[in-house]
């Protein structure tokens, strides 16, 4: 059982972690390293505090996942794909592992994964949906269709698996790793729109093909946080988690800090949020 | 508190209500509804006199379920004189539902 766990390893995820860790904490970030970060993008970083001749995004991203190693903060990198709130706890998943934690905080930064599709926003909550686990009842022995084409799209196809007739796997024209299942097809081909009256009824491809299907679930690229924060029943608005002055969201021992807040995107505002994550996760377990 | 509505009682409760309607559609089992549901429970409080608010187990009440679309939860729908005027999904600020009445 770990007290806090961090998904992310970007400036906000790693300063809440110099915090916890050194509190004593036991203390595990979650990241998937294939990600590149908008850190790690930045060129060249000049208007940050210390550094007389600017810095890499890049070097400065390494160097604060060296800084954490440095403390005793265990690392691990994989993609999570599902995190669950199980009484006053979490459980944080990945393809191979789960893990329980008192706390999490959720730091993946701002990448917007809903597909640049017509039609997406139009259905949804009616044929659309971003969560398997919550919304998979409604489409028990339907055909449904994922768009993604990672892990986490296979995390939530085996969590429609045993509900669904059949689920197809749209990768949207990128590639994807070898994943066989009984009733699961993959097709890669690019998606044009999604169209239906009242619901989701259709899927038309680029190249003028249509097949049926009753729901679509968006699984695109790696899970972030807004995901999780959605699954979990956290607050969301224009696609940023709403947290208050300590970065709590509304649901207790769960935590946002960074980008997928919202405001400034700055390195200076992802360390001050991490550091308050940090430390108000500290005060809520000493509250026990 | 938030009345239980289900087939039985949509018609007369949701359908031909003078009133407003906010019905709620939810699971046990699903965690955003378990967020939702204090919300649901005060907006009922708050909207005494001027809107009805009932919640809708779609477990038990598949049917309405799939009459009304709905297809992720929770989802909050409001009835004006027996007709759908705005629909939430997932989890929402409490103001934001308050705003429509």
């Amino acid at each position: 059982m770990y007290d806090v766990i961090i998904i992310g390893a970007g400036p906000a995820g790693i300063s809440a972690s110099l915090y916890t860790q050194r509190a004593n904490l036991k203390t595990l970030i979650i990241y998937k390293k294939t990600e590149i970060s908008a850190l790690e993008k930045a060129n060249e970083v000049s208007n940050y505090y210390g550094f007389e001749k600017g810095i890499k995004g890049k070097e400065l991203y390494g160097k604060g996942i060296k800084q954490a190693v440095n403390l005793g903060v265990e690392i691990l990198e994989e993609e999570v794909t599902n995190i669950k709130q199980e009484g006053n706890q979490f459980k944080v998943e990945t393809l191979k592992n789960k893990f329980d934690s008192k706390t999490v905080i959720l730091a993946t930064g701002n990448k917007r994964n809903k597909p640049n599709i017509k039609g997406i926003e139009l259905f949804e909550g009616k044929g659309i949906s971003y969560c398997a686990i919550c919304d998979g009842f409604f489409f028990k022995n339907k055909n449904v269709a994922i768009i993604g084409n990672g892990d986490y799209a296979i995390s939530e196809t085996m969590d429609l698996q045993n509900i669904v007739k059949s689920i197809t796997i749209l990768t949207n024209g990128q590639e994807m790793p070898e994943y066989r299942a009984e009733n699961v097809d993959i097709v890669k081909k690019e998606i044009d729109e999604v169209i239906g009256e009242k619901r989701v009824e259709k899927i038309k491809f680029k190249d003028n093909s249509i097949i049926k299907v009753d729901g679509i679930f968006v699984a695109q690229g790696v899970a972030g946080s807004t995901e999780f924060a959605r699954k979990v029943g956290a607050k969301i608005q224009n696609d940023k988690i709403v947290v208050n002055d300590a970065m709590e969201t509304n649901i207790k021992g769960l935590y946002a800090c960074g980008d997928c807040t919202g405001g400034l995107y700055q390195i200076s505002k992802a360390v001050y949020e991490g550091t308050k994550a940090g430390l108000q996760v500290i005060n809520y377990l000493m509250s026990f | 508190m938030e009345l239980n509505l289900s087939l039985e009682n949509f018609q007369k409760e949701v359908l031909n209500s003078n009133d407003p309607v906010l019905v709620d559609f939810y699971a046990d089992w699903c965690g955003p509804c378990k967020m939702m549901a204090p919300v649901v429970e005060s907006l009922a409080e708050e909207l005494k006199g001027k809107a009805k608010v009932g919640k809708i187990n779609v477990d038990q009440n598949q049917d309405l379920a799939i009459e009304y679309n709905v297809m992720s939860i929770p989802t909050l729908i409001i009835f004006k004189d027996g007709k759908e005027t705005k629909r939430f999904v997932g989890v929402r600020d409490k103001n934001e539902i308050l705003n429509e009445f």
